[in-house]
């Protein structure tokens, strides 16, 4: 679920850090930029494994700072494809159930990647799988808080980066842009179709 | 900024786990050193995915348990990613076993799959009902000693 990732930046030291070793305030300032923050494409940034190489620092005129180029790398949250991760059931809404692993929450299981078949109790905001034995349907519901397996089947990434004023036309459209909630960066998409893959209980001989 | 591999190597919860309880302790023993402002965003990150991981296997682990681990799995025949999951993991059941070795039904036949399984439990501590216990226990003497 993790990956190394290998990164090159140049990074600007303050005059008031050059009392730390070079390296230390170099490490601080990149989990200052990139711990807990998703990367488009690479992941969700953990924390600084290593730094391979110093470049030359250099000052420019006006400025005071140090600037120095960096090749590093970084600890980063990238499950690979058909991975199998545990999370716990954050909730559960008519496009599916969310999980979440604690440290990243963007990750859905939509209704058609659920143990079949599956419906959504309108009453109490859950679904619940209809498991099929001789004695008739058991419902097994998914409640939140619980531990659950899945499978990674899907990634998105969305680039949140700040669009300028481009048009016009945002001024007048700009009431329902703010309406619009705030899009995650970087989403799971999980599927527990598979013997094995659902809440922890649901599987453990007892 | 700019991303010169994506994707260098694969690490295990058991390396995420030391890298991350290393650099909290270092981070404790600078003390209340300035340095330690504005790093919110990495105070919370750690503090949550070592709350994760804390509850995995992993946590029992260590290198050279790691390194047996990749020695007993050399006969088996399975990928590196196939490793990586049955290290953090450590799965008991043979369905467990499944999800996480594609196509095992061709590839491992059912007393392969049980060989695996009791190579696993051998190898790779953290039984959690064990573990549970004897953490229990530990805590239980610690609290009796009197001081």
């Amino acid at each position: 679920m993790f990956v190394l990732v290998e990164m090159m930046d140049t990074v600007r030291i303050p005059p008031w850090q050059f009392e730390m070793k070079l390296n230390d305030s170099i490490a601080e300032e990149l989990n200052k930029k990139l711990a807990n923050k998703v990367v488009y494409n690479v992941g969700l940034c953990i924390c600084l494994y290593d730094i391979t190489k110093l470049e030359d620092s250099y000052i420019f005129p006006g400025d005071g700072a140090s600037h120095t180029k960096v090749h590093f790398r970084y600890v980063v949250f990238h499950p690979f494809l058909d991975e199998i991760l545990i999370g716990e059931i954050k909730g559960c809404s008519q496009d599916g159930v969310h999980v979440s692993l604690g440290f990243f929450d963007d990750i859905v299981i939509p209704p058609e990647s659920l143990q079949q078949p599956a419906k959504f109790d309108e009453a109490e905001q859950v679904w619940v799988w209809e498991y099929e034995t001789e004695e008739g349907a058991h419902d097994l519901y998914m409640d939140t808080g619980e531990e659950i397996r899945f499978r990674i089947v899907d990634e998105s990434f969305v680039d949140t980066s700040p669009t300028g004023p481009s048009s016009t036309e945002a001024s007048t459209s700009g009431a329902t842009e703010e309406v619009q909630k705030k899009e995650a960066p970087y989403t799971l998409v999980g599927s527990i179709s598979e013997p094995g893959l659902g809440l922890l209980s649901w599987w453990t001989n007892s | 900024m700019e991303v010169k591999d994506a994707n260098a190597a694969l690490l295990s919860n058991f390396e995420v786990f030391q890298l991350l309880t290393d650099l909290k302790q270092q981070r404790k023993d600078s003390g209340k050193h300035k340095q330690s402002s504005g790093q919110q965003n990495l105070n919370t990150i750690m503090y949550e995915t070592l709350k994760y991981i804390s509850k995995t296997p992993c946590r029992f682990q260590s290198p050279e348990i790691v390194r047996d681990f990749l020695i007993a799995m050399k006969g088996h025949k399975l990928t590196k990613a196939e490793k990586l999951q049955l290290l953090n993991h450590r799965p008991m059941t043979a369905v467990e076993i499944q999800l996480m070795v594609e196509e095992s039904e061709e590839r491992l036949t059912e007393e392969q799959i049980e060989s695996l399984l009791q190579t696993l439990s051998s190898i790779l501590p953290g039984n959690p009902e064990e573990e549970l216990q004897r953490q229990a226990t530990m805590a239980a003497e610690e609290e009796g000693d009197p001081e």
